[in-house]
């Protein structure tokens, strides 16, 4: 099994939570995963964009037109990080927006739900998942978030993931 | 599966300082190197290893209390990013010269690309300009596993030896299998030898001449000869050589090209110094030699000039990240194959900016507005970032925003008048390089506003604490050294301390300092612009105001453009600012920033 996904967005969102749960899902499954992220000035919200790779790799990086998947946090940086993925890529959006993409209104699903704008980033992740588009499965991931999370965000982040999930199973987002 | 981690490749090294049974490690804060301490306190406090692990006051200080220890015969650790190599530069070169009885590892990280640093420099040449052995990580596992070879081989030649991670495998994830503890008990012994560790010249040459003794018999050592990963011989003639993580991509992208196997590669653990038998069988055996690695020509100088081709041959960029892009060119035009489409580049995306709610910001916009004019020296940390608010004119390095400012009051003072010059510093980066550039500046009478930013944490690298607050990186009490005592007895006698979020307080008493600089008793005006960081357990617990834009908008956007804070966005519809409440921290602080005295805030939850 081998997977490149990259994971895009501005500083402050979680890219980096999101990038290492992809990580512990792989670990679980028992396949060897390298991972990389952005720290330091430009996680001051700047634009930052993180990397996983599953299956036999040796760099961390994901080149130019590689990636299966793109998680996107942030509708603006397809014109940034869009290029990516490869022709037959998969881009998972978080917006309100039609496009030519898998789209999904994290942010507002969440805020809908009562939860802080930062679990977004699993509205997405659960989506994703729900979607089929991932080399793990939902139940893996819950499972990660689950044993991962500090406890007193265990509830609300496994609520934004399931909400992911069931707008993938709704057909829509 | 138990005893398997998602480790980074700094919590990698960290936890393997502990196994390996280092017992003091010590640090100074900086991207990408930030996380190795942290890990070294987490691994001591989950396998109950007895180490002490600091956050000194700066890598000079760092390097030579785990140099002490070192020189007790016991294991020893310091972690640091390439710049601060360079503040450790001085006992780094003379730790080569006399040695160390104890293992002794120094860790420094680089930042190609860069990422996070004013330069993009390899410490692999501070290494063979101080003749020290370093090693160069592939990825997260190997840098674990040098950091064992590392001291053991420091211990069996009595000398420091370098590990030489990079971005991205400090900030890398893997797999990784944890070790047991390995317990040393070596109780500290320091033999006394003045010839030694007070070598005076006399004694200097002899210890010259040992050093490179020592490092001629490792460079035959076996265990450095570089990994072989044989072609299938339908290019007997070249050869690849790569080092760190430049190799790891080089063998992903020999297989994006469809070439894996086909080119003899060969990846060097030790850059420096090169394993010699290898040399000569490498130079003897291909015509032509390609050198991929991180970030200066190390390897390519050694092998010497001519069939081999790298960064100072122009064939590889001589600057900048070797990311996979970037080498499947060059691979592509040494084999002779088609080269990848050219990445486009990336444009757009949003610029790092101050958080909402940072104290910082508003102190930032009311030096700006009070002095207009004004000449603005800065310094590293979160607070670069007040560059987007036009009150940050340079960064140069550690500590340089108080030198300078008193540079440019000599300057203009050579004229006769001189314009406001108003240094901006954060806590953390004036107790690391501050302190004798401010006791310079004072005693050579410059005159000059110098405002500490003080949010009472290291934010940009991940909340390390300053040496003003009283707990250790361990999480032990420690003995607190304030900043406003420290301050008068560097000879400041113009002293305030403000609430950072009083922008009319804040504005009074830099008018106040500027008054006092140009007094006949004038000189430097210090200004404590106090804060704590949002992102801080107490920053989070801090009152939330309502805020909100009202009908008296005028639409002239100077909140926008002069508080850039992305807690206030434009209204296209209306034509008029307002309050975007996913980001808003509910600080309040741009009440005072509206000319029409149209933002408001009440007390909220």
């Amino acid at each position: 099994m081998r997977q490149q996904i990259i994971v895009s967005g501005v500083g402050g969102q979680g890219a980096v939570t999101l990038t290492r749960w992809l990580g512990e899902a792989a670990m679980a499954l028992g396949v060897p995963v390298l991972t990389s992220e952005t720290h330091g000035m430009a996680q001051r919200g700047g634009t930052v964009i993180s990397m996983v790779k599953v299956g036999g790799y040796h760099g961390p990086l994901v080149p130019w037109g590689a990636a299966d998947v793109g998680l996107f946090l942030r509708e603006d940086n397809l014109a940034v990080h869009g290029g990516y993925l490869k022709a037959a890529g998969v881009a998972v959006v978080n917006t309100p927006n039609p496009g030519p993409y898998l789209g999904i209104d994290a942010l507002g699903i969440a805020l809908g739900l009562g939860l802080k704008p930062v679990t977004a980033n699993l509205v997405l992740l659960g989506y994703a998942a729900g979607q089929g588009v991932l080399f793990c499965g939902a139940e893996v991931l819950g499972e990660v978030i689950r044993t991962h999370t500090p406890a007193r965000f265990v509830e609300d982040s496994l609520k934004a993931f399931g909400a992911g999930m069931a707008a993938a199973r709704e057909g829509g987002g | 599966m138990g005893s398997e981690r998602l480790l980074l490749g700094n919590e990698a090294i960290g936890r393997a300082l502990v196994e390996g049974g280092v017992t003091l490690a010590a640090s100074y804060p900086g991207t990408p190197a930030s996380e190795i301490l942290a890990a070294v306190v987490a691994a001591a406090q989950e396998t109950g290893a007895k180490v002490h692990a600091e956050w000194s006051l700066n890598e000079k200080v760092a390097f030579e209390t785990a140099l002490a220890n070192a020189m007790c015969g016991r294991r020893s650790a310091v972690a640091m990013k390439q710049v601060g190599l360079n503040v450790a530069a001085d006992p780094f070169f003379r730790a080569a010269y006399l040695g160390v009885t104890g293992g002794f590892l120094v860790v420094a990280a680089d930042d190609p690309g860069p990422h996070s640093s004013q330069t993009e420099q390899d410490s692999r040449l501070l290494a063979l300009a101080a003749q020290v052995p370093v090693l160069d990580p592939f990825d997260p596992r190997e840098a674990r596993e040098m950091v064992h070879v590392g001291l053991l081989l420091s211990e069996r030649y009595e000398l420091p030896v370098m590990l030489r991670p990079t971005t991205r495998v400090c900030h890398a994830r893997q797999n990784l299998p944890l070790g047991e503890v390995v317990s040393w008990e070596r109780p500290a012994r320091f033999v006394k030898d003045p010839g030694r560790w007070a070598a005076t010249p006399v004694f200097v040459r002899d210890l010259h001449r040992r050093l490179n003794d020592k490092l001629a018999a490792i460079a035959r050592e076996a265990e450095w000869t570089p990994d072989f990963l044989p072609g299938d011989g339908r290019r007997p003639e070249k050869c690849i050589v790569a080092s760190g993580v430049a190799a790891a991509h080089a063998l992903d992208m020999l297989t994006e090209l469809k070439a894996a196997g086909q080119v003899d590669f060969y990846r060097v653990k030790m850059p420096f110094p090169l394993h010699q038998p290898w040399v000569e069988q490498v130079l003897g055996t291909y015509g032509e030699i390609l050198v991929l690695e991180e970030t200066a020509p190390v390897i390519e100088l050694q092998l010497g000039l001519g069939r081999v081709k790298g960064r100072a041959t122009g064939t590889v960029p001589g600057q900048g990240e070797l990311t996979p892009e970037v080498l499947g060119r060059v691979l592509a035009g040494f084999l002779g194959l088609t080269a990848p489409e050219a990445p486009a580049p990336a444009a757009g995306g949003v610029r790092p900016s101050l958080c909402p709610g940072c104290g910082h910001r508003g102190v930032f916009y009311a030096i700006r507005e009070t002095f207009p004019e004004g000449i603005f020296p800065s310094d590293i940390g979160c607070y670069t970032l007040g560059i987007n608010l036009q009150a940050v004119d340079t960064c140069h390095c550690m500590g340089a925003g108080i030198s300078q400012a008193a540079g440019f009051y000599h300057a203009y003072a050579a004229g006769g008048d001189f314009p406001p010059i108003v240094a901006t510093i954060g806590d953390s980066t004036f107790y690391h390089a501050g302190i004798p550039a401010l006791i310079n500046a004072v005693f050579h009478r410059a005159r000059f506003i110098l405002v500490i930013l003080d949010n009472q944490t290291t934010a940009m690298t991940g909340h390390q604490p300053t040496p003003a607050l009283g707990i250790t990186a361990q999480g032990l009490p420690a003995t607190p050294v304030p900043l406003p005592e420290l301050l008068r007895a560097c000879g400041v006698t113009f002293l305030r301390e403000v609430e950072a979020y009083n922008l009319p307080e804040v504005k009074d008493i830099l008018l106040e300092a500027d008054r006092f600089c140009r007094s006949p008793e004038g000189g430097v005006a210090v200004i404590i612009a106090r804060h704590p960081c949002l992102l801080t357990p107490e920053g989070r617990r801090q009152p939330r105001y309502r805020v909100r834009v009202t009908e008296e908008c005028i639409g002239c956007g100077h909140c926008l453009e002069a508080f850039e804070c992305r807690g206030l966005k434009w209204e296209e519809a209306e034509g008029r600012a307002a309050i975007d409440p996913v980001t808003c921290a509910g600080c309040g602080v741009c009440v005072h920033v509206c000319p029409a005295g149209a933002i408001e805030s009440e007390s909220g939850d």
